[in-house]
């Protein structure tokens, strides 16, 4: 702080050709590049699998168990990192270098206190007593903006929220003032309101003289934070340079893709100007699926009971596409669930076809069952580790009474309705990528004939090219069967772009529902207008702004 | 106040429990225990005539209908009364206490140096793919598959025997030590396996990552993390494994010739001394009972989360 000329600052990371290979395993990154400057914010940016997360923990003296590491040069601040032994990776760890990790949720030990998690770096850098190490805690979460830090700081990590959990993190991980904070898809697992709020907290702490490198799959998140952009596949960096150059004119065909999609997700005017508008009723017939006046309230913690839908209506048409937005834990999934008769709600009806669900005997239940399916967020949960794709798909085809010998064709048939292979039948669902895996989800949901699908964040477990890619044969499926489509999402980006309505939740109630356009160009409830304001933009300038 | 409902309940179970198997064990010695009388008079090679037979009958009340039997059977073991030995001739409740020391020491150190073993071995093992590990895991397979009786035999020759390390029997400290070994080893070797198996799908948890991107060591990731939450279901198997403590004291007393409960118990059953074999069923599952409590208190302490009586 005290250089008085503006002398070439030499740079806090230096990565030069760095490789790195497990077991005998072909290398997972090679020849990887770049410096970080003081104060500078570099973003690694990959699909899953492109190595960027084992580039950051390579920083660390972490990149896994049984990790061969080489380079031509890997130093910090300085010092070569080639020749650190496992107590002086833990000195770098513990003063020097800050790391929040991916996942929010499950990161922070659930048996101890939120509050010992942050003291932990500070007694293993050691100085301070026990008290003074309470207070520094606590004024760390302050730092952090978590609101009555005395409070939080007592309390068990499942007693915070995602956004809550994931500012915990960033505060264990600048305890003792490290010079450089890597944080690892900071934003992946949060609501796109939250989402915000920790990018605006990264892009504040920045501003404080640190260096960051941020590790994203979502270019839109980084275009907030970044100085420069290095986007990596198959464990090379295909190109680096300034958040501008790359966003405005991205040089590499990958590079261009990535923007594409990010662009066709988040970006102005997306939709694809498709039929399904058309298809939606004139004449006033029974909707497939409504929610009539729903509530439904659990005994929450310490006996107090917590409602988690609040008197919600909602009607789903022949032919119709309803996107159902809402932050976690806004009674989104219980809602559904009561529209698909796996809850009862404790008051209003639940009608499909127009005929209350608690009426029908339980033959025709299970019958009407098949006319909606779901695809859930990560299918391959949902499927049977052991089956392969021909039998997932040979189940609900046997019980549509399909006879044997024709079942083959028709599971064919399926995988090409979703433009997948034929050839993909004898595969186990491990084997397939997180895309493919989505299709088969789809193939396996079309193959009973639904009227209608319920997709229960069907693409954010995906990477965002293949998002599109799902996405865009959801709206062709829709168009081509006449499907109606219940869309729910935390990511208003995703929903705008499959929707003709568009309906969202806040705490349990339903707060607007109107046309998707409408919706976007006069918001009516504040909380509406708040995750409009949220859509993270490719646009650098006007990010800044927001 | 969460401890409190959890002790209340479990007594309340516990006195359940106690009635249970007091009931089944006077349905068990009615359909199978032979002729009671004649048992009390010292059995059959005794030959006691049909007039002493009868007199005893009245005077134990056996010749009263089967309700009234059962009626003051339960309420003599209700007001604490557990009668008097058949065989020894002295109130149960005072053999009892007698022996019951030397079987609490012998269980609570084998206890004791089980958990310590395992914690030990799995701690050190769990998460690491070394020849260490191979090794442990081969030699529990061994002591989990090897019936009490033989390790304790092999144990003796080994190293009473051959050796001439260890005293054969007796009752001293340095006699202790086999049969404490007798009747922990098996014991440590299934807990450390489910630890490790524990820890080594802790040590994959995000948190565990987290803590080491802290710059924590190795020992207080795994000390100060992992092993909490490995504790819970250690504790839960260690209270089911007590039965297993119990039913080896008895083989190992016998092996060693030692004094206490297992002794009296494999005692009482050959003589048909039911008084005797009632109070010690009885005890077994108080003390069950009073081991599960325990259990499921420390699993509240260790895992705030879940655990609601």
């Amino acid at each position: 702080m005290t250089i008085a000329f503006p002398a070439p600052r030499a740079p806090l990371v230096e990565v030069d050709r760095l490789s790195v290979a497990f077991g005998d395993a072909a290398p997972v990154l090679s020849e990887v590049s770049f410096t970080v400057a003081p104060g500078e914010c570099l973003a690694l940016v990959g699909e899953s699998g492109s190595g960027k997360s084992v580039t950051a923990r390579s920083l660390i003296g972490l990149a896994g168990q049984g990790a061969r590491t080489a380079a031509g040069r890997l130093a910090f601040a300085g010092d070569d990192l080639l020749g650190y032994r496992e107590r002086d990776w833990g000195a770098l760890r513990r003063r020097r270098i800050g790391f929040v990790l991916q996942d929010a949720l499950g990161s922070l030990d659930p048996l101890r206190t939120v509050g010992a998690e942050i003291e932990e770096p500070l007694r293993a850098a050691g100085g301070l007593t026990r008290a003074e190490r309470r207070e520094r805690a606590i004024e760390l979460l302050r730092a952090v903006h978590v609101p009555e830090p005395e409070l939080r700081a007592r309390q068990h990590p499942r007693q915070l929220s995602g956004g809550l959990r994931q500012r915990a993190l960033i505060a264990a991980a600048i305890a003792n003032d490290p010079a450089l904070l890597i944080a690892d898809e900071p934003t992946t697992a949060l609501d796109a309101a939250v989402q915000a709020q920790i990018l605006a907290l990264l892009r504040d702490l920045r501003s404080r003289d640190g260096a960051l490198i941020v590790v994203s799959h979502d270019l839109a998140v980084v275009a907030q934070l970044a100085d420069r952009i290095a986007v990596m596949r198959h464990g090379r960096i295909v190109e680096q340079g300034s958040a501008a150059a790359i966003l405005g004119d991205p040089r590499h065909d990958y590079t261009r893709a990535l923007v594409e999609a990010a662009a066709a997700i988040h970006g102005a005017r997306p939709r694809v100007a498709a039929a399904p508008t058309a298809v939606v009723p004139l004449t006033p017939a029974a909707p497939l699926l409504a929610a009539e006046g729903v509530s439904k309230t659990y005994p929450g913690a310490d006996r107090r009971p917590c409602t988690v839908v609040s008197e919600v209506s909602l009607a789903l048409h022949a032919g119709e596409t309803i996107g159902l937005v809402g932050a976690s834990g806004s009674g989104k999934t219980t809602l559904t669930r009561m529209l698909l008769g796996l809850e009862v709600p404790d008051a209003g009806v639940v009608r499909w076809s127009g005929d209350d669900w608690r009426d029908l005997p339980a033959r025709e239940r299970r019958t009407r069952r098949r006319d909606v399916q779901v695809i859930f967020q990560d299918p391959l949960a949902s499927f049977d580790p052991r089956y392969t794709v021909r039998r997932v798909l040979d189940e609900p085809l046997a019980l549509r009474g399909v006879a044997r010998g024709e079942r083959h064709d028709r599971a064919a048939a399926l995988l090409g309705l979703v433009r997948l292979d034929a050839g993909l039948l004898s595969r186990r669902p491990i084997e397939l990528s997180g895309g493919q895996r989505q299709r088969v989800a789809i193939a396996r949901a079309l193959a009973l004939e639904p009227r209608a699908l319920i997709c229960d964040e069907p693409v954010s477990a995906l990477d965002v090219s293949v998002q599109a890619e799902v996405l865009a044969l959801l709206d062709d499926l829709k168009a081509r069967l006449g499907l109606a489509c219940l869309f729910i999402s935390h990511d208003l980006g995703v929903v705008r772009r499959v929707s003709d309505r568009i309906a969202v939740m806040h705490e349990g109630r339903l707060v607007e529902d109107g046309p998707a356009d409408r919706l976007f160009a006069a918001p009516a409830h504040p909380y509406t207008r708040a995750l409009l304001a949220a859509i993270p933009s490719l646009d650098p300038m006007r990010s800044a702004h927001a | 106040m969460r401890f409190v409902r959890i002790i209340l309940w479990r007594l309340l179970a516990g006195v359940g429990v106690l009635w249970a198997a007091a009931s089944i064990t006077f349905v068990a010695m009615n359909v199978t225990g032979g002729d009671t009388a004649i048992a009390i008079l010292g059995g059959p090679e005794a030959l006691p005539t049909a007039e002493i037979v009868a007199q005893v009958r009245a005077e134990y009340g056996l010749d009263q209908p089967l309700p009234v039997q059962y009626a003051r059977y339960i309420g003599r073991l209700a007001t604490g009364d557990l009668g008097e030995s058949y065989r020894l001739r002295v109130p149960v409740a005072g053999a009892i206490a007698e022996q019951a020391g030397a079987t609490v020491r012998l269980a609570l150190a084998a206890g004791a140096l089980a958990l310590l073993i395992a914690v030990v071995v799995a701690s050190l093992t769990a998460g690491r793919e070394t020849p260490a590990r191979a090794a442990v895991s081969g030699a529990e397979l061994v002591l989990t598959a090897m019936p009490t009786f033989v390790l304790g035999l092999l144990l003796l020759f080994l190293l009473s025997f051959q050796l001439r390390l260890l005293p054969v029997a007796g009752e001293g400290g340095a006699a202790l030590v086999l049969p404490v070994g007798t009747l922990a080893l098996p014991l440590a070797a299934t807990m450390a396996q489910v630890l490790r198996q524990e820890l080594d799908a802790i040590l994959e948890q995000p948190f565990i990552l987290a803590a080491r991107t802290r710059g924590l060591g190795e020992a207080a990731v795994r000390y100060g993390h992992a092993l909490r939450h490995a504790l819970v279901p250690l504790v839960t198997l260690f209270g089911h494994m007590f039965g297993f403590l119990l039913g080896g004291a008895i083989i190992t007393e016998t092996l060693f010739a030692r004094q206490g409960i297992g002794r009296l118990m494999a005692d009482a059953t050959a003589a048909t001394d039911i008084p005797m074999v009632v109070g010690i069923t009885l005890l077994v599952a108080a003390s069950y009972v009073i081991v599960n409590l325990v259990v499921d208190l420390l699993t509240a302490a260790i895992d705030p989360r879940g655990a609601t009586a």
